[in-house]
């Protein structure tokens, strides 16, 4: 089934691969209907909160925040490619924690290389940052990744309490990324176009959509602490932009169900049947030994280098199913680590994602193939260095927090 | 180019975001009447590439590949820069617009040149080795033809020379 999700054959959606998968596998008796019937209860809500942040990205983009953001880096940068390097950084880490790292990677890097190609800029450092902040970049809020969303629902945190704890992580994460960036491109980021763009004066902020995504926010910090599933939160911020956008006809019904991406939705639900089948049958056993107990540094340290390795090895997606039920009764600490791990463990090879490419342009198109090489040797320079500090800073604020 | 015969007979000017006034610049100062001029940019795959494998890596969500967009942006934005390199030029000449690596590219392209017009990039702010980009360098290190390299701004002053080091006086018997 991963071998499908990897290559794709005629483009068909993974879920024509990864349901019946799962099918197969309950009717074999590999996995339990009742069991299988509890994991997708369990998978539900994490799949609605995923589908209405989706559309509240969508909304957004539709109402123009991304342009807005171009528009502004623009204008700050006064046509200094560091300085738009830094913006850049500033907004795609809030662009990924608050609106998941889809957002960055689908709606935030085409605004980016329109911005730094309009400023003759060469593009490469900024969108670089981009690819690599949709990664290490969503540490710090439950939405900020589909990883996260699954663990928070496994690790009992209230939603506060769940940024609170990756906050520093995610800022040493970020700051590490910018550091290297700063010297790994430094060629790139010296040649300054010999004239002063004129980015004249772009789109206005919209005001009303900011508005709607800070209370949205809010909202989920409130909901989980009042007990309530902060899915809601999600589902009223998409659902007042939603019904805004079809009352002013600027969104069709249509493209709402099609940001939300049901069928990715769907090889979601069979792709965690499929492993909770492939966990239960001996490779949860083959993997426990190496998951180490406990929130201690050194537990703490493994736990995230065996969730990134893990991650490079197949994608974060199966690896964090794989690794939360093993994870789930040392406590929060180390189901943090591990997404620590599967968060920022893909920038190191890209297998997941890059390899994916290469494999699919051999397979469709016979095209030339991508250039491995820089991108590797970037993840090389900040992943390792990303995770330590991460884990440093997690274990820190588990001893003055509380696990 | 024939022995005895130094005439720039064909310029090749390579056309690289931010640096390329300097190069345009330095080519029309030196090159005589009657030289033909190329502007040459290359387009590399490697940033298309690298948001089509950050979308690659969301692993199965629908909507559009990115990566799309950006082959799109890039080669219009491409278009532009030759345009504006050509105006400043303000002579007649060829453009070629070259898809690949870029360090290969160029030397592939400028092979048959009698001058290829390089405008410098790398940390200039720390004058040494690391002041020559590695695609430059690797232009300078392969081009098959004579390469100017000059400074995208004004070049450095005398002051920047380091002192020599210091040698410590023959010893007296």
């Amino acid at each position: 089934m991963l071998a499908w999700a990897v290559t794709r054959p005629r483009g068909w959606p993974e879920a024509v691969a990864a349901v019946p998968a799962a099918v197969i596998l309950i009717a074999a008796g590999a996995i339990p209907a009742g069991q299988a019937g509890a994991e997708a209860r369990q998978l539900g809500p994490v799949i609605g909160f995923l589908a209405a942040i989706l559309v509240l990205a969508h909304l957004c983009d539709d109402d123009g925040l991304f342009r807005a953001c171009g528009g502004w880096m623009a204008r700050a940068s006064a046509g200094s490619p560091r300085r738009l390097l830094a913006q850049v950084f500033a907004v795609a880490a809030v662009t990924t924690a608050v609106l998941s790292l889809d957002a960055t990677v689908v709606l935030l890097t085409p605004v980016v290389f329109a911005t730094a190609a309009r400023l003759e800029m060469r593009a490469r450092p900024h969108v670089y940052a981009c690819t690599h902040l949709a990664n290490s970049g969503s540490l710090l809020l439950p939405v900020s990744n589909l990883t996260n969303l699954l663990a928070f629902a496994a690790s009992g945190l209230a939603f506060g309490r769940f940024a609170a704890l990756m906050a520093v992580p995610w800022l040493a994460a970020v700051g590490v990324e910018y550091a290297v960036f700063g010297r790994f491109f430094a060629a790139d980021l010296s040649a300054r176009p010999g004239r002063t763009a004129h980015p004249g004066p772009g789109p206005g902020l919209p005001v009303f959509t900011l508005v709607v995504v800070a209370l949205t926010l809010a909202g989920f910090a409130g909901a989980s602490a009042a007990g309530i599933n902060p899915a809601w939160a999600a589902f009223a911020g998409a659902a007042i932009l939603a019904v805004r956008a079809l009352a002013r006809r600027t969104v069709a019904p249509l493209a709402l169900v099609r940001a939300a991406d049901l069928p990715f939705l769907l090889f979601v639900l069979g792709l965690g049947i499929v492993v909770k089948a492939v966990t239960d049958n001996g490779l949860g056993a083959a993997l426990a030994p190496l998951v180490p107990g406990g929130t201690s540094l050194p537990a703490l340290l493994a736990t995230a280098a065996l969730a990134a390795a893990l991650a490079n090895v197949c994608n974060n997606l199966p690896a964090v199913l794989v690794l939360l039920p093993l994870a789930a009764p040392s406590g929060a600490g180390a189901v943090l680590a591990v997404l620590l791990g599967v968060n920022i463990g893909p920038n190191l090879t890209y297998t997941g994602s890059l390899a994916t490419l290469l494999w699919r342009r051999i397979l469709h198109h016979h095209g030339s193939a991508p250039d491995l090489g820089e991108f590797t040797r970037l993840g090389l320079l900040t992943v390792p260095a990303a995770l330590v500090l991460g884990v440093l800073a997690l274990w820190a604020g588990l001893r003055l927090l509380g696990g | 180019m024939t022995e005895g015969d130094t005439r720039l007979r064909s310029v090749y000017i390579w056309v690289c975001e931010g640096t390329w006034r300097a190069a345009v610049d330095a080519a029309l100062s030196l090159a005589p009447a009657g030289t033909r001029f190329t502007l040459l940019h290359v387009t590399s795959a490697e940033v298309p590439d690298a948001a089509r494998g950050a979308y690659a890596g969301l692993f199965g969500r629908a909507g559009h590949d990115p990566g799309t967009r950006l082959d799109q942006m890039a080669a219009v934005s491409a278009a532009e820069l030759m345009t504006a390199a050509a105006d400043r030029l303000g002579r007649d000449c060829d453009r070629l617009e070259v898809h690949g690596r870029p360090e290969r590219a160029v030397v592939a392209a400028s092979a048959q040149a009698d001058l290829l017009v390089v405008a410098r990039d790398g940390d200039r702010t720390r004058l040494g080795p690391k002041s020559l980009g590695k695609t430059t360098r690797f232009v300078v290190d392969h081009a098959a033809c004579p390469v100017l390299l000059v400074w995208p701004e004004s070049a450095p002053d005398l002051a920047t020379i380091p002192p020599p080091p210091h040698h410590p006086p023959p010893r007296q018997p």
